[in-house]
């Protein structure tokens, strides 16, 4: 019933051309917050234009010929097949509205091309689902992934799309940007071609693994801007967004430094509960794992294994602490993950009833530790690390190749 | 010359169906073979026989059609036609690899050595490098490092001989070609002989070649895009070397029990053509690849 | 059309014994008959058509809501690759080398193709590339899933179908060279006497040019997936950067294949359509000289302009420059042949039949895939339609409403020629007015989605897209379920049709417009044993 009445709204409304009810949406390309988006939109418009005028001479003159020049009506054929004159003028007409088309298109190519002196330079990189940010000037660093509610929603049937906030176009951390400031994007990727859209901005750019690409902004005014990654790139391409928070400058100084100082902390070692960990667990699978191992912990016949059962999984809990860390040529390496991330991701897999696994135990941050790449990510961690020690806690787990060389 | 005035339509095709058989269990088996399946290589050595010898027949009914008259003036041009267009068709075959060549050392070796050029600029090309370090210099195996040292293919060795003889069987074949035009069977046969002797004696030449190169100088097919193009560049036109000279043997054995009249020889003009198009591609080779 | 024929020799020639048709299935394997060979492709190529069909209505039916109901992303994608070779490979190209092979034969007055043993196994090579690369959709790891440019590294994570996808383009590629370089050696050398190249039907002469365009793209094509293979197998570098290489390379040599691969699929539509009109126009073609330099022209400026796939991947301001002005260039020659056609309907005698009302809706829905394609060449604005679904509503207008219409079309006109039998004209013109208009529903609405920020190749969207894929499915699925109208006439009209027996003419005066009409309906198993003497007619 409710599909019928979608239906019929629809076909109502595709009737009278009105659009749609979404006050976001538009039927034509967005005008964006850029210079240069303006400009490729008057670009776009221009050639609309004239293509439409062109279809109505066209059509028109044809349509004329259907109605009036029809056998039925009597009409008897003229047998000309020639006329030089008429060809030459409509080869030179379209040839001189081409070139009034291409002397802006010009412009817009080499304003598109300006990245020099910029103020800013970011650094995209694209992987296989995710974007990371890397501001080389502050250097502020981190990674940006679909958001959680739209994770669940697109991979558990039960839940119904239309519930969730921007499904699909929002992500767990966005990239922020200061406003009027001309920023260089610097864009390449880890693993596939991935492409980086904001239709707002005006244009898209491929990051291309082992390439380093160029392009620009400046935004005009403070507001979110949504994309997506736009290049096939495997199986979740379409869970890939990207959003862009622009704000003032003041703003944009201040979470800078908040972020800069997050980034600094050192993991939580104390001991923590149960479903504290299971709960971040939870996120943090959602967030690396979920793409291929799935959900459900099933994973995804011929190409990634399951958890839901596994005896890696429910064996050994160093060596598959181990074998997250390390990965293997199919599957990424996940060494940089913080000891209390680690800690619920392991309890999570190894107990969780979403994935089908309950080997009853918990894994706390202390025996997270491996302390092998902590040291230059968190300079405190030596402190913490000993803390771990004093109290008797901490059980860092077996060299990684070690663990490599038995997966 | 024929005796039949109209343009001969064959009225079965046997052969053709099961030679595509074989050619499709050929590359099934390959196919197999690279995943790992071991019926893989019996599946491909089945279709390549199955192939070669459905060829085989085609190409012995051909004949057997050909000296009995029944091709007139028309059907001897569709088989020029056919056999010009099918080179055409390997020389963009070969442009690719050329083209790749070209690409490689120009753009993307530049690119990410950072380098500035004439096609560094621009949208998109950064002078950001992901390579520290990385020299942008031909010849490469890439900022990776890819296959290890090694060391590249020097021109005037085994490659300048080659280029000597390759040319020279040119010579021989046209010498051959008039033999033929002037009856002299002789002369056929000997330049046949030599041609076929001096395409043999090229890919021997080119084997020893890549002998040095895998087991003295550290050069393979994985030595970054310097190996890659080298080996593929070189290695699809020893492959149709071989081929053309086993054409060649086929033609000079025919030449032998005298099937070609000065009239209607087009199998030995199909044959000399791919050998002068072989031969002219190992010009380019010699110096796009080897030279410069 | 410009010539006719002044006298037609029926008898059989009876220097050779004339075979008839061997008995049973062996006359359709081992057949060398231009027309038996045109049949097969005919066939198959309908056959792939639905299955192709299918696999885009699997694709429709998952985006007609947000949210994944029925299949995994991996498999929307497997099945938007695979729905594309098969279109592609299976349906549009191989219709129209069956089109080649009946009528090109017939239309300049030769007694078959120029190598009939080569003509079997071009269609033989054909089923078994299809064959291997359908034969992946069973496979571990599933059937390529990296779009059907393939564009590395993200083909090199395809399971076991990786090989055999590559065979498979090989086979394709070998079968459509053979099938070219006959339809090069029967046009120039088959020809009856006094049909001199400016003499030949328009569709002959396109089809002369695509034979060019593709004996130089599919070695090509063959090429790059050869590199993809040594490099997944063998440790080459040419697209991994480590190495020295470039993923960007095999864009630029796939898009030197692809973009002229598309002239492949439109250039003998636009012969079809040049051969439809006049004859329901009642008048000639008007512009026939130029009308053959335009297809010259489209497929020379086809070779230079292949970056225009590829504005965002990061090239030079020059590169961008060059290939956004070459592009544009093209909207002129094929102006010319759109207002030629216009002009070729002007003050004629017009009748509706439904070929011709598949040819006129070719011409309008053509046009305006062209006008997005001429908005996508301007390099700056691509960079927001670049891989939208504003593209995917580009290639659908000059593909589906265009090729297919066309290939619709040369069924209705060609159909009473080739069995005898005349076609339900009544199915055939709501089979008309259906595709047309929910062609239309199906296609349409996606360029508002590209616009509106839709990326193309994706499973699952944002809400506010919701209601035009809606729109665009249920258009999809009227559209889908109209071709099977076609199906039923194709049965029905060789069965006997609506038993009323053809002319030899079939269409009112369609013999000043080609030989075919000359010969009785159906021709017999061997045409022109004898050629025919070709006088001009009056209007040339
Ligand atoms: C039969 C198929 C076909 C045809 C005929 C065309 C015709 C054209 N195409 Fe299209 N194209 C495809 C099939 C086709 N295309 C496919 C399959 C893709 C996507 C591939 C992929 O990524 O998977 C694609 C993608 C594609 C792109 C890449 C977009 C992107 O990925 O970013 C571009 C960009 O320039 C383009 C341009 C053009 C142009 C300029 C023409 C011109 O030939 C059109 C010329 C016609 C006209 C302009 C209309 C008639 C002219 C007049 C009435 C004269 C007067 C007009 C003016 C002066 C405006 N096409
Ligand atoms: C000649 C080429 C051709 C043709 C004819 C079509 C025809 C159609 N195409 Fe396709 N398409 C492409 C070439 C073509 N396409 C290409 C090149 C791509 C790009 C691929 C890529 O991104 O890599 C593409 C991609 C593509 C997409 C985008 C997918 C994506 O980006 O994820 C979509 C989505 O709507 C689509 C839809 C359709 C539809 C609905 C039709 C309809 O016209 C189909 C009509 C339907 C039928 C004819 C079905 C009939 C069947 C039945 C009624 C069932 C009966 C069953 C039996 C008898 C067995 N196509
Ligand atoms: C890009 C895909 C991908 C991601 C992301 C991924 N994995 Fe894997 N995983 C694989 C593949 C592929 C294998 C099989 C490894 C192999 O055979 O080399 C695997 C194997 C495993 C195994 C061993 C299973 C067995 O029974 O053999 C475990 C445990 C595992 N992964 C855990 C994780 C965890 C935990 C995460 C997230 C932190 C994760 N994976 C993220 C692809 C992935
Ligand atoms: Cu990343 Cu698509
Ligand atoms: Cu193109």
């Amino acid at each position: 019933m409710k599909k019928t009445k979608q239906l019929l709204a629809c076909l109502v409304l595709m009737a009278f051309g009105l659009g749609t009810a979404h006050a976001d949406y538009t039927l034509n390309l967005m005008q964006g917050v850029t210079q240069l988006s303006h400009e490729l939109y008057d670009l776009h418009m221009l050639i609309l234009w004239v293509c439409v005028f062109i279809g109505i001479v066209v059509f028109g003159t044809m349509f004329y010929s259907i109605f009036h020049h029809r056998k039925s009506k009597g009409h008897k054929a003229e047998q000309f097949h020639e006329n030089t004159t008429v060809e030459i003028i409509w080869t030179i007409i379209p040839t001189l509205i081409l070139v009034g088309m291409a002397i802006p298109a010009t412009k817009a190519v080499i304003d598109l091309d300006k990245v020099q002196e910029s103020e800013m330079s970011i650094k995209v990189t694209g992987k296989q689902w995710y974007w990371e940010y890397e501001y080389l000037d502050s250097g502020v660093r981190f990674e940006s992934h679909l958001d959680e509610a739209s994770e669940k929603a697109h991979r558990v049937s039960t839940i119904d799309p239309r519930t969730v906030a921007n499904y699909l176009l929002n992500v767990d951390r966005p990239l922020v940007v200061p406003v009027k400031k001309k920023i260089r994007f610097l864009f390449t990727a880890a693993d596939v071609i991935h492409s980086w859209w904001v239709p707002d901005l005006g244009w898209k750019k491929d990051a291309n693994p082992g390439f380093v690409n160029e392009a620009w902004t400046s935004v005009d005014k403070p507001g979110i801007y949504r994309g997506q990654c736009t290049e096939l790139c495997g199986r979740d391409h379409g869970f890939m967004p990207i959003v862009v928070i622009a704000m003032e400058q003041d703003q944009y100084d201040a979470w800078v430094k908040t972020t800069l100082e997050k980034q600094k902390q050192a993991p939580d070692l104390s001991k923590q509960s149960r479903s504290l960990l299971l709960a971040k667990g939870e996120s943090v699978y959602l967030k690396n794992c979920v793409a291929c191992h799935q959900i459900d912990g099933k994973g995804i016949s011929g190409w990634y294994p399951a958890l839901r059962g596994s005896a890696k999984v429910t064996g050994d809990v160093d060596q598959l602490v181990g074998f997250v860390q390390a990965g293997t040529s199919k599957m990424p390496q996940f060494k940089k993950l913080p000891a209390d991330e680690l800690a619920g991701l392991i309890t999570y897999i190894r107990n969780s009833s979403d994935l089908g696994n309950d080997v009853k135990d918990e894994f706390q941050p202390c025996q997270a530790l491996t302390l092998d790449d902590f040291d230059d990510l968190f300079p405190d961690i030596d402190d913490a690390a000993q803390q771990c020690k004093e109290k008797g806690e901490v059980k860092p787990v077996k060299d990684v190749a070690e663990n490599k060389a038995g997966a | 010359m024929s005796t039949h005035t109209a343009y001969y339509i064959p009225h079965k095709a046997t052969w053709p169906v099961m030679a595509t058989a074989g050619l499709m269990l050929m590359l099934a088996g390959f196919a197999n073979h690279l995943n790992g399946s071991s019926i893989g290589s019996g599946m491909m050595l089945t279709g390549f026989i199955t192939f070669i010898v459905m060829l085989g027949f085609w190409f012995a009914l051909q004949s057997t059609e050909s000296e009995s008259g029944m091709y007139n003036h028309g059907v001897g041009i569709s088989y020029r036609m056919g056999m010009m267009w099918f080179i055409f068709s390997e020389v963009m075959f070969f442009c690719v690899f050329f083209g790749a060549l070209w690409y490689t050392r120009n753009i993307s070796v530049s690119w990410l050595g950072a380098v500035e050029g004439a096609f560094s600029s621009g949208p998109g090309r950064s002078t950001y490098t992901l390579w520290e370090g990385f020299s942008a210099t031909w010849p490469t195996n890439g900022p990776g490092k890819v296959g290890g040292d090694f060391e590249p293919m020097g021109a005037f060795g085994l490659p300048f001989v080659n280029t000597l003889l390759l040319l020279s069987s040119g010579v021989t074949c046209t010498w051959a070609h008039h033999g033929l035009l002037a009856k002299n069977r002789q002369q056929l046969i000997k330049g046949l002989l030599a041609t076929v002797g001096l395409g043999f004696l090229f890919v021997a030449f080119q084997a020893t070649e890549y002998y040095e190169a895998y087991h003295e100088m550290g050069l393979t097919l994985g030595s970054g895009v310097y190996g890659s193009t080298f080996f593929m560049l070189t290695g699809f036109h020893g492959l149709h070397v071989c081929v053309g000279a086993i054409i060649l043997s086929v033609v000079l054995f025919r030449s032998w029990k005298g099937h070609f009249t000065p009239e209607n020889h087009f199998a030995f003009e199909a044959a000399a053509w791919y050998w002068h198009f072989v031969d002219v591609v190992w010009l380019g080779l010699f110096v796009f690849v080897y030279l410069m | 059309m410009s010539a006719v024929v002044a006298e037609h020799d029926d008898h059989h020639d009876h220097e050779h014994e004339h075979h008839g048709p061997e008995k049973g299935i062996l006359r359709w394997i081992i057949t060398t008959n231009h027309k038996d060979i045109g049949t097969l492709y005919l066939l198959f190529s309908l056959a792939m058509f639905f299955v192709g069909g299918s696999m885009a209505l699997i694709i429709r039916a998952e985006l007609f809501e947000p949210g994944l109901q029925f299949v995994d992303p991996n498999f929307f994608n497997s099945m938007t690759t695979m729905h594309a070779l098969v279109m592609v490979f299976g349906a549009v190209m191989p219709a129209f080398v069956g089109l080649a092979n009946w009528m090109i034969p017939i239309m300049i007055g030769a007694p078959d193709m120029a190598l009939p043993r080569m003509n079997n196994m071009s269609f033989w090579m054909l089923v078994a590339g299809v064959l291997l690369i359908a034969s992946t959709l069973f496979m571990e790891g599933g059937a390529p899933s990296a779009g059907w440019t393939f564009y590395p590294p993200l083909v090199m994570q395809t399971g076991k179908a990786f090989p055999f996808a590559v065979f498979a383009v090989h086979m394709l590629g070998v079968s459509s060279i053979m099938g070219a370089i006959n339809i090069i050696a029967t046009i120039f050398n088959m020809r009856a006497p006094g049909m001199t190249l400016m003499k030949m039907p328009l569709f002959v002469w396109t089809w002369l040019i695509t034979a060019f365009l593709l004996i130089a793209i599919m070695p090509v094509f063959a090429g790059a997936v050869t590199m993809l293979l040594t490099d997944r197998f063998f440790d080459t570098s040419f697209f991994d950067a480590a190495g020295g290489g470039d993923p960007v390379l095999y864009q630029h040599i796939f898009w030197f294949f692809g973009h002229p691969e598309v002239y492949v699929m439109i250039l003998p539509t636009f012969g079809v359509a040049s051969t439809i009109i006049p004859v329901f126009a009642r008048k000639p073609l008007f512009g026939y000289s130029s009308m053959v330099y335009a297809t010259g022209a489209i497929a020379f400026l086809s070779f230079i302009v292949w970056a225009h796939h590829m504005f965002t991947v990061g090239l030079p301001v020059a590169g961008e420059l060059y290939f956004m002005y070459a592009t544009m260039l093209i909207a002129i020659p094929t102006g010319v042949k759109v207002f030629n056609w216009t002009a070729t309907m002007w003050k004629g005698s017009l009748t509706f039949e439904t070929p011709m009302l598949f040819s006129i809706a070719f011409v309008v829905l053509f046009t305006m895939g062209g006008f997005t394609g001429l908005m996508m060449s301007v390099a700056p604005v691509d960079f927001q339609y670049h891989d939208t679904y504003f593209i995917v509503a580009h290639f659908h207008y000059t593909l589906v409403p265009a090729s297919i219409f066309i290939l619709m079309a040369a069924g209705y006109y060609w159909l009473p020629k080739w069995t005898g039998n005349m076609y339900n004209e009544k199915i055939g013109r709501l089979h008309f007015w259906l595709s047309v208009v929910s062609v239309n529903i199906l296609f349409f609405p996606q360029h508002f989605l590209g616009l509106a920020g839709m990326p193309r190749r994706i499973p699952d969207y944002a809400i506010q897209f919701a209601d035009w894929n809606m729109v665009s499915s249920i258009g999809a699925f009227i559209y889908g379920f109209s071709q099977l109208l076609f199906l039923y006439i194709v049965i029905d009209t060789i069965k006997g049709g609506t038993g009323e027996k053809v002319t030899d003419e079939v269409w009112e005066e369609a013999s000043k417009h080609g030989l075919e009409w000359t010969l009785p309906s159906p021709p017999p198993y061997h045409t022109f044993t004898t050629p025919p003497e070709i006088i001009p007619t009056e209007h040339i």
